[in-house]
């Protein structure tokens, strides 16, 4: 019985200290250092939020770089992949739709151009980033419609790159948000 | 008795093969699960060949011949292992029968309680009973001899044919019933009750009826059991699974895949290593009490040797011969034979046998006048006194010096330091004189067994630490130590102190053995994790003893040790070798059982067996017939050779690891070819 | 492959060794009790703390009051975090307005994470109120991480004791685990992850008028609390339903290394500690090159596979490159692969990228080293397991040199031998029993989203995960169903505490042996021959276990892919 005892005392004890004290003591100094990031990583353009820096959204707009496939419609509250098995047809039959609408929107690109992660859906649904290749793929067609000069997104798109950290650890791409406010702050100032 | 019965005799055998079908009782084979676990398979596969459809299905009549085949097998997987287990039973049941007739119709003439002796059936014979014993007849029961010395024939319990000198009082007092007195008449007190005697014990011993599983074997059990419950899982489980990828698997070739994964090879012959290798003790003539203290046997720490007979050959050697004084070489040499020539003591031979070697041969005939003097713990001295008077002696310096000093005569300057010297080396000095003049010494030395040096050597490759034994003095026994190579003495040893190494080296967790016969033997016998009593020995060391050695040669030890490990290895050899075939059964056998459904899994199917049903029946037929290959492995006993462990395992794991992996792949691959030629492959 | 990529990896395991094994030291230190600098701090602190549970510190306890006290309060907690998740909706913190749970839903819950398993029946972001996250799950992923690492420190007190009883006070372990490792090293670490980008905030979602002026409501909470305790009490049950793969708990190359690191350290450490108590460094030095080598194949095997890409793409679609299928862009197939084998390895089950779109053998080693469930293992439960297969090792070993099994100068014998079968079966029966049931019943069938083999090995991971307390997925399957909810609830209980009931009763069986000091005739355990044959066994009775189940799942899955057949 003593034992009894103790565990309840000792439940709540901890349960005060590691489920209440802990966190809201991490998001009080959170705040204060990071205030940014501990809220989400918000950004806004002309005064309102459009969106985190870290999520990725619903973009097909065809002057705007467009993020990876979503399995989840680009729901920012309810993540996840499509778990679609290597062997499954649905995973062709969803692929290959995926990759006709590449091919739609931007004529003219060979299938052996295309990286695969162009045309398979993200782990979160939510992949903010986009490989350097796939930026550059949709390069054309933005330009032909923002009117914005290819090199001019190919400059963007370099000035935006992300290496893999020490050579090793990581890709080689661009965040599609990053890309997408340099786009709307060129097409701003012009 | 003969000992060194064959393996495999015709009657042995043809009693065992009766035996494999006695043991079919399941209420027997229940205590070995892993095969009842193919008993039962047994049973299901043969309802399985009079009913195809017991459990469902359609199968036609071709299903009824494939689970007749799979009955059969697991038949003969079954018989197999009972065989194994009764073929190493027979021999200790040959050699318990013999016993026995030993045994039956003794007489025995007993004292009754008006004091004369009657004749009564040895059988009736209780603790305490007096009985005589006259030469020529048996020894009617264990006893004790209170008066009388005689000579005995054990060779009924020994098989050592020379008689020894049995006699009341001291350690030579104790007979055992079924011994035949050959000489002079004994009064003997009995010391067992009827059924408790020693041969009573032995063949219980050997026929194996009183045999428990040792703890190991029992660890081993309950891993054995434990892996068959886990494929027991596998395979009912695999069923449902298979279900699901649209697959049947019908249960014949079920039952057929679980006794293929189970380990029946080691479940088959776990009894039989265990009763043979008690019977390999039996045959190196040492009885062990339980199976437990053979296998104690092989985890030994620290090994107990005394000095004396064990160690050393029991009795000091002339080694050399040093003058003191003015004498010389020869002189010595010449009076050291003379005062020995009538000495019958091993010492006395020792110093004509040295002088012989140094070229002084006295013929006995030529000192026949002369008076021979005995050698007294009074004195301490012995010699003769020549028909002129002089006299001639050897012995203890002390005792020397102490006679010429009493007739006045001076003792020479040297004789000190030399005796010194020799007791500094660990060896005993004896004095020469010849009238009142010392004329040197005899170096007696202990002489160290033939061998012993590089059996301790062995010993310590084992991980046997060994510890001398002997009531020498501290140099001596260093002197002896090194010699023999022991890795430690005690010297000065009262059987106090015997008992306390067994508790200090007990304590910090060593498993210590020891030898011993007398009767203040006993307690540190019975202290020790084995302790190995001579047979020669009294009752009392027996009795304490777990093993008793009939042969009464202590360093027998030795051979109990590698035994003992001999038995763990062939064990665990033989499971590990059963459960590395299971990875070339899975690989005949899951392709075979998916091929219809994933047809794929075919890439799996290494072997290329020609269809399914050969690759099942393959795999279970070479399951069984591995079992009667491994018996004379198992009677015998994996070969033990003393190196690291470490070694060892790498050894034993590349043999019966490596080798139960591959094995199977042949072994199954022919069996396939066999059944394609002779056209059961395609059933 | 890339030759970075493979250094990466590389690097990524040869970081969790250097940093491990002082940490190894600290941890040393700190159970054998010895006065340390950092008491001035944590005295007064541990002290009150003992007044408030009401434990006294100086009490001895044999190994049955410990576990009495280990599973008590395990008992209680599990009963508070179900209550939290019932009754959530009506408790404060909960922006979103999300309901308590269902009943079979908060038990699997509840199990999942009291069993340090975080398998997942439900999606954080929709189903979990700030509070629950906080108060049910960041708790419980310190308390279970606790729980299997005392057991594993009782465990190899009761392997060096001397005829003893006492394997040390249950409360004294378990209130400084939490206050001299867990919750400074979380607090350090929820603090980076914020300045990489994870949120911690007690403010609702942020729903914006995305570029294209639609309507997205960003989630968001007191994630970089919960997702440092996540990852360093090798728990894996994510604030999102994506897990480590969500941006907000992943957010970069860097902090997906950090996590790594953090999934990876503690339990290596405890190997270096248990090599130091044993008073026998080359012990764990020789665990660390097998269970590295490993470790290191598995990631290769997974990276291998990953980078080939997914060959029937090609052949239909012509797409060359690597399978990106359910990976994220910013840790691609390298990061993804030794993600999957260190979170498997470590059965953590935090998922960077989803195990089920992985190719067959890709998924394959996920799904071993959770059978395995040793490759350092996770918090403590890795080790004791590790400790249960070198038993058994030693025991067929010692047999084969001719010596009664001893472990560490401890006889094995039959009650040992007994209780690590027992240990060790539960593992394939809790797998291969209820896979079976569910492979034919239709509630179980019901709930596949994959067909085919894939199917079959999507049951057969949840299973093999609930069982290991991994909590990964081939998340494809729906779990929350009351079928699933409840026999992956049951699976999880009684694989972490019929082993952990087991290990401590060779414990005190082991406490009460005499020490053997070793002789020449001692099979030493501490070489590289003796390691070899450890990885051996567990190795082969792993897979002959898992073989046939294996069989029609994942390895039938990659030779009916190699011989291009599509379902």
């Amino acid at each position: 019985m003593v034992n009894v005892w103790r565990s309840i005392r000792f439940t709540i004890v901890f349960a005060i200290i590691l489920g209440l004290i802990y966190p809201l003591l991490v998001t009080g100094i959170g705040n204060v250092l990071f205030p940014y990031q501990a809220k989400g990583s918000i950004v806004s353009w002309n005064g309102r939020p459009v969106g985190s820096m870290l999520i990725a959204q619903a973009v097909t707009s065809p002057g705007f770089f467009h993020p990876r496939p979503s399995a989840v419609n680009y729901a920012a509250n309810g993540s996840g992949g499509s778990n679609l098995g290597p062997t499954n047809p649905a995973l062709v039959a969803e692929v290959k739709q995926n990759l006709q609408t590449v091919e739609r929107q931007n004529p003219g690109i060979k299938v052996s151009q295309i990286p695969p992660s162009m045309v398979e859906s993200s782990a979160s649904g939510l992949d903010p980033d986009i490989s350097v290749q796939d930026a550059l793929l949709q390069v054309p067609r933005i330009s032909r419609v923002t009117g914005i000069s290819q090199s001019s997104l190919q400059q963007m798109i370099q000035n935006d790159e992300v290496s893999p950290v020490l050579g090793i650890w990581g890709q080689r791409m661009v965040n599609v948000m990053q890309l997408n406010l340099a786009i709307l702050h060129r097409m701003g100032r012009s | 008795m003969n000992r060194q019965s064959k393996t495999f005799s015709g009657a042995i055998m043809s009693r065992a093969i009766w035996e494999s079908f006695v043991k079919m009782d399941p209420r027997g084979l229940v205590r070995n699960p892993v095969m009842f676990v193919v008993e039962i398979g047994f049973v299901i596969t043969l309802l399985l060949t009079i009913d195809p459809n017991l459990f469902g299905g359609h199968y036609g009549p071709s299903e009824r011949s494939y689970n007749l085949i799979v009955t059969i097998i697991l038949l003969i997987t079954v018989l197999f292992g009972n065989f194994a287990e009764a073929v190493a039973e027979g021999r200790g049941k040959a050699q318990a029968e013999s016993l026995r007739k030993t045994k039956t119709d003794l007489l025995a003439n007993k004292k009754s309680d008006s004091g004369a002796y009657e004749q009564v059936p040895a059988s009736s014979l209780h603790r305490d009973d007096l009985v005589r014993v006259i030469a020529g007849e048996m020894i009617p029961a264990d006893g004790e001899v209170i008066e009388g010395l005689g000579s005995v024939d054990e060779s009924a319990i020994t098989g050592e044919s020379a008689p020894v000198i049995r006699g009341a009082g001291g350690d030579f007092s104790s007979v055992t019933g079924g011994t035949k007195l050959l000489s002079d008449e004994l009064i003997i007190r009995i010391t067992v009750d009827p059924g408790e005697s020693f041969l009573d014990k032995m063949i219980n011993l050997v026929e194996g009826a009183s045999r428990q599983k040792t703890p190991n074997e029992l660890a081993l059990s309950v891993l054995l059991a434990g892996l068959t419950l886990i494929f027991l899982i596998v395979v009912v489980t695999l069923e449902p699974m298979a279900h699901y990828v649209h697959g049947t698997i019908d249960v014949a070739t079920l039952i057929a895949l679980l006794v293929c994964l189970i380990p029946t090879t080691i479940g088959a012959l776990l009894s039989a290593i265990g009763i043979a290798g008690m019977d390999r003790v039996i045959r190196f003539n040492v009885i062990a009490k339980s199976g437990k203290a053979v296998e104690a046997a092989g985890d030994i720490n620290t090994l107990i040797l005394d000095k004396t007979g064990t160690i050393t050959i029991g009795n000091r050697l002339a080694s050399e011969f040093l003058p003191v004084g003015s004498h010389s070489e020869d002189e010595l040499v010449e009076i050291a034979v003379i005062s020995s020539l009538f000495d019958e003591t091993p010492e006395g031979r020792s110093v004509v046998d040295l002088g012989k070697d140094k070229g002084v041969t006295i013929a006995r005939e030529s000192y026949t006048s002369a008076e021979n003097v005995e050698f007294s713990a009074d004195t301490r001295v012995s010699g003769l006194n020549l028909a002129d008077g002089t006299i001639i002696r050897k012995g203890a310096v002390d005792a020397i010096k102490k006679l010429v000093q009493e007739k006045g005569a001076k003792v020479p300057g040297d004789l000190d330091s030399k005796t010194e010297h020799i007791a500094t080396e660990g060896g005993t000095p004896l004095a020469v004189m010849k009238g009142t003049d010392i004329y040197g010494l005899i170096y007696l030395k202990d002489i160290v067994k033939p061998g012993m040096r590089e059996r301790f050597a062995e010993l310590r490759k084992m991980g046997i630490k060994t510890v001398m034994c002997t009531g020498d003095n501290r140099l001596t026994a260093a002197t002896i130590a090194s010699e023999a190579g022991v890795d430690d003495f005690i010297a000065e040893a009262k059987p106090e102190d015997k008992m306390r190494l067994i508790r200090t080296e007990q304590e910090q967790g060593k498993l210590v053995a020891m030898s011993g016969d007398g009767t203040n033997d006993a307690p540190a016998l019975a202290q020790a994790d084995v302790g190995l009593a001579m047979n020669s020995g009294t009752a009392a060391a027996k009795e304490a003893g777990n093993m008793i050695d009939l042969d009464s040669d202590p360093t027998k030890l030795i051979e109990v040790v590698s035994i003992g490990k001999q038995l763990l290895i062939t064990r665990g050899a033989i499971t590990t070798f059963s459960i590395a075939n299971d990875v070339a059964k899975y690989f005949a056998i899951i392709p075979a059982i998916f091929l219809a459904v994933i047809p794929s899994l075919g890439a799996l199917n290494i072997m290329h067996l020609t269809s399914w049903h050969s690759a099942i029946l393959s795999a279970l037929i070479f399951n069984a017939i591995i079992i009667p290959l491994l018996i004379p492995l198992a009677m015998k006993g994996v070969k033990y050779r003393p190196m690291s462990a470490t070694g060892m395992l790498m050894r034993n794991l590349f043999i019966f690891g490596l080798g139960g992996v591959i094995t199977p792949f042949i072994g199954i691959k022919l069996i396939d070819l066999l059944l394609t030629v002779l056209g059961i492959a395609n059933i | 492959m890339t030759i970075a990529g493979s250094i990466g990896i590389l690097a990524v395991i040869a970081l969790i060794l250097i940093i491990g094994i002082p940490l190894g030291d600290y941890l040393y230190y700190l159970f054998r009790g010895e006065p340390s600098r950092m008491d001035k701090v944590f005295h007064p602190l541990e002290k009150w703390l003992f007044r408030a549970v009401g434990a006294d510190p100086s009490v001895k306890m044999d190994w049955k009051a410990y576990l009495r006290a280990l599973i008590m309060v395990n008992f209680a907690m599990m009963i508070f975090a179900y209550l939290v998740f019932r009754l959530q909706g009506v408790l404060p913190l909960n922006p979103s307005h999300i309901k308590g749970m269902p009943w079979d839903l908060a038990f699997n819950t509840a199990a999942s994470f009291i069993t340090n398993t975080n398998w997942q029946n439900y999606a954080g972001e929709q189903s979990m109120s700030y509070l629950g996250q906080m108060l049910g799950i960041t708790y419980l992923q310190f308390t279970s991480a606790a729980t299997g690492f005392v057991a594993a420190i009782a465990f190899v007190r009761g392997l060096i004791a001397n005829r003893s009883e006492s394997i040390g006070n249950f409360w004294v372990d378990f209130i400084r685990i939490h206050t001299r490792l867990l919750l400074p090293l979380a607090f350090v670490f929820s603090l980076i992850l914020i300045g990489l980008g994870v949120p911690q905030t007690l403010l609702g979602p942020e729903t914006v008028h995305t570029l294209q002026g639609v309507l997205q409501t960003i989630s968001r909470g007191p994630v970089a609390s919960l997702e440092a305790i996540k990852q360093l009490g090798t728990n894996g049950g994510g604030y999102y339903n994506a897990n480590s793969a969500h941006p907000f708990e992943n957010p970069s190359a860097i902090s997906n290394v950090l996590e790594m690191l953090a999934m990876g350290i503690v339990s290596t450490a405890l190997v270096w500690t248990f090599g130091r108590f044993i008073k026998n460094r080359k012990q764990a030095v020789v665990l660390y090159v097998f269970l590295t080598a490993i470790l290191i194949i598995g990631a290769f095997i997974i990276y291998s596979n990953e980078a080939g890409g997914n060959p029937i793409l090609q052949h239909v679609l012509g797409i060359h490159g690597s399978n990106m299928e359910g990976k994220e862009e910013r840790f691609g197939p390298a990061m993804s692969s030794v993600f999957a084998a260190i979170t498997t390895a470590f059965t953590t089950g935090a998922v960077n990228s989803m195990h089920d779109s992985y190719m067959p053998m890709g998924g394959f080693i996920p799904l071993l080293f959770m059978m395995f469930n040793l490759i350092f293992g996770g918090k403590g439960v890795g080790l004791l397991n590790i400790l249960m297969f070198l038993i058994i090792t030693v025991f067929l070993s010692g047999l084969m040199v001719g010596r009664t099994p001893e472990i560490f100068g401890k006889k094995i014998e039959a009650r040992e031998i007994k209780l690590a079968t027992i240990a060790m079966l539960a593992h394939p029966f809790i797998i291969l029993v209820p896979a079976a049931i569910a492979l034919v019943t239709k509630v179980g069938t019901s709930s596949i989203l994959n067909p085919g083999l894939h199917g079959l090995t999507e049951v057969l991971y949840a299973y093999t995960s609930a069982a290991a307390n991994n909590g990964s997925a081939f998340a494809g399957l729906n779990g929350n169903t009351v079928f699933y909810n409840v026999t992956l609830g049951l699976v999880m209980l009684i694989g972490r505490y019929v082993s952990l009931i087991a290990m401590f009763a060779i414990a005190g069986s082991l406490a009460k042996k005499a020490v053997i000091p070793p002789s020449a005739g001692t099979l030493r355990t501490d070489t590289f021959a003796f390691g070899g044959v450890f990885v051996a066994v567990f190795v082969i009775v792993g897979a002959l276990t898992f073989f046939p189940a294996l069989a029609i799942g994942p390895i039938g899955e990659q030779l009916q892919m190699w011989a291009h057949l599509l379902h």
